[in-house]
């Protein structure tokens, strides 16, 4: 490359393929988050319903605002489903494809992981684990530029906030060692 | 003047070593989130959040608020160089920016971009300097019922006239307003929607949803997407500065006018997008040369940019002022005064004076720096994209954690953090806007608090919401907002109606 100077160039091969097959529709995701508002919204209904949604002596009870809002909230998600189901036709957009999917649980898996391990092993060494792991695994970076960067990113943290800033966070028995 | 005797106080209240040097951090962190992709201003504000817990609450805002101009000029170099607006409001830079750059114009572009935002909050933080105290002292009157009225306001205003479908804006709002009002209720001490878990007695954190919502759901957003990047580097040189400077005058009309949209815009709820596009189309529009844009046209960078500050800017004011915030990253800011144990209204102006006008001052000082910084270290910034995105993914994840968990020392917001990540993410690709959300659930308490309080005071009577000429009249105005689009609609009707029947009688 020529104007390799003047120009900045970052490849991804990883990348998904546009032609990946759709996993599912935004519409049939639309439908499925209407019904999940509208369930919620009947929970929560039901719950401020019995906390009391009505006026005593003082003005409205607690659960005056909350029960109402929950109307409001299960009229809008049954307007979306009712939209949904009138309106067909038009062709609703691709939520997500096979790859691009593949993708995303590249990044969602590791983070639940990450939230596990910081339970047990403390967020310092979770931490590390997550950034070595996701830059050797899924960004095929090398192994000692991983482990090094990942060393220095939790230390940096570790500085900075425990020693500098005095904002605590959960430890395990490797902090435990050093009397942390 | 007040305001000046004022503000040279604010200025007094800056001019230590320590706030200067937060202020230089908080614009460096500001401009690296505003260009890292995947990030942007109020993911950057709600990551950096936890970093101000134990400072004092001047310091605190100085610092935040210089990420956020930080992050906003930082916005402009993505967009310019490799075509990647960094926020919804940087897209209309790109129309005419990465022409520009493509030509290479990059430095041309970018100076005016920077310079062109410089002016636009300008004319914010003047607007805030001289208007913010006038509104918060008429507020100091306010009782509930008026308070109520404006918070209404503010919500009618989002569903009236944002741009995403009715229902899925009503659903964001009755959603964050619903979750506000989860733990003990203020006004009774009863717990409500708990379902007997501890856990959710403080209630559901504003800023755990915030940084689960912008910063995890941001990240799995990213990694969907080609993460493939082709841009232009530049360094800008000072012949160019004034270069481009020089030019500048002649385009006063498009700047003025781009700054008063973006202000107007901003102070109402939910503007700052469209105030860039805006002020790009009337630019275009007032043009002799209509043709050249979008083929790397000056004036369409300075448009934009413009307008994408000012908005920016300004709506701090009505945060500031009224304790409602005009966007997002102001909303972040507003839940940061709570932590910081300030309690956001008008009477921070009588009882933080320092830390009130700290922050104006702030803001003038903060731009003027962050517009040198930019101009001298685009290079280096620009660099930052060579970073693979694999390596910051899961840093950012780490920062989103310790985020979240130091707001109240607890695992279970972890966990929330999460949940509210893949919220985010489901509804940002079903078109649900998070905005209303961020804004219900922040607002969510007091605006409950003001209503319950103003039926008590009148005995259960909902005209109290009209008992007098000004609640009166906020109240209507929200309701007409709310039904805007049917109004609207309407008008057109009838006026399309008459035109019809024009041509009708003609022929």
């Amino acid at each position: 490359m020529a104007k390799s100077e003047d120009e900045i160039v970052v490849e991804d091969p990883a990348a998904p393929a546009s032609d990946s097959p759709a996993v599912t529709s935004n519409r049939a995701v639309d439908v499925a988050v209407s019904l999940l508002l509208l369930a919620f919204a009947g929970l929560l209904g039901f719950d401020n319903w019995r906390t009391g949604m009505g006026w005593d002596a003082t003005g409205p009870q607690a659960g005056y605002f909350p029960f109402y809002l929950s109307v409001i909230l299960a009229a809008a998600s049954l307007w979306g489903l009712a939209k949904e189901f009138l309106v067909r036709g038009q062709a609703s957009g691709t939520f997500v494809t096979r790859e691009q999917l593949r993708r995303v649980m590249q990044v969602f898996v590791p983070t639940l992981l990450f939230c596990l391990f910081t339970q047990w092993l403390g967020l310092y060494v979770a931490s590390f684990l997550l950034i070595a792991g996701f830059m050797v695994f899924v960004g095929r970076i090398a192994v000692w530029k991983s482990l090094l960067t990942a060393f220095l990113f939790s230390l940096i943290m570790f500085v900075t906030f425990e020693i500098a800033f005095d904002v605590l966070m959960p430890k395990g028995p490797l902090e435990a060692l050093f009397g942390r | 003047m007040e305001a000046f005797g004022l503000l040279v106080y604010g200025f007094s209240v800056l001019l230590t070593w320590k706030i200067l040097a937060l202020m230089m951090v908080g614009l460096v962190l500001g401009i690296f989130v505003g260009v890292l992709p995947g990030l942007g201003g109020p993911n950057g504000v709600a990551i950096l959040l936890p970093l101000t817990f134990t400072m004092d609450p001047t310091s605190a805002i100085v610092m935040l608020s210089c990420i956020y101009w930080g992050a906003l000029f930082g916005g402009a170099i993505t967009s310019i160089l490799f075509n990647i607006p960094g926020e919804a409001w940087s897209v209309a830079t790109t129309f005419d920016g990465y022409p520009m750059a493509q030509q290479g114009k990059a430095a041309e572009a970018l100076t005016a971009a920077f310079t062109s935002s410089f002016i636009g909050s300008l004319v914010a933080v003047l607007l805030i300097t001289f208007l913010a105290p006038g509104i918060a002292s008429f507020a100091l009157r306010f009782g509930p019922p008026e308070f109520f009225a404006v918070y209404l306001l503010t919500f009618c205003s989002f569903v009236g006239l944002g741009r995403e479908e009715k229902h899925k804006t009503i659903i964001s709002m009755a959603l964050g307003l619903l979750l506000a009002g989860v733990g003990m209720d203020t006004v009774s001490g009863q717990l409500r929607m708990t379902f007997g878990l501890d856990e959710l007695l403080r209630g559901i954190n504003f800023l755990v949803a915030v940084i689960g919502l912008f910063g995890i759901s941001e990240i799995l957003l990213t990694m969907e997407e080609r993460l493939a990047l082709r841009g232009h580097a530049a360094s800008i040189s000072l012949r160019t500065v004034l270069k481009v400077w020089k030019e500048m005058p002649r385009y006063w009309v498009t700047l003025l006018r781009s700054s008063a949209i973006g202000c107007w815009l901003g102070i109402t709820p939910g503007g700052a997008i469209a105030a860039s596009f805006m002020s790009y189309n009337l630019a275009k529009r007032f043009s002799k040369d209509k043709e050249s844009f979008g083929k790397g046209r000056i004036e369409g960078v300075f448009a934009p940019e413009t307008a994408a500050h000012a908005s920016g800017t300004s709506a701090l004011l009505p945060m500031l002022a009224l304790g409602i915030p005009g966007s997002g990253t102001a909303a972040i800011l507003l839940g940061g005064l709570m932590v910081w144990g300030l309690n956001p209204g008008p009477l921070l102006f009588v009882e933080h004076k320092g830390f009130v006008w700290g922050l104006i001052a702030s803001m003038y000082l903060g731009n003027v720096v962050g517009l040198v910084l930019v101009l001298t270290t685009v290079p280096l910034f620009a660099a930052i994209l060579r970073v693979p995105f694999s390596a910051i993914a899961p840093m950012i994840v780490v920062s989103c954690a310790i985020g979240a968990y130091a707001i109240q020392n607890a695992m279970f917001d972890i966990w929330l953090m999460l949940l509210f990540g893949v919220v985010g993410y489901v509804f940002k690709k079903i078109g649900i806007p998070l905005a209303p959300f961020t804004l219900a659930l922040v607002l969510g308490n007091r605006a409950e608090d003001s209503f319950r309080l103003s039926m008590i005071g009148a005995g259960g009577d909902m005209r109290v919401f009209w008992s007098n000429g000004l609640v009166g009249s906020i109240t209507t105005l929200a309701l007409i907002l709310l039904f805007w689009p049917l109004l609207a609609g309407g008008l057109a009707r009838l006026r399309g109606g008459l035109v019809n029947d024009r041509k009708g009688s003609a022929a």
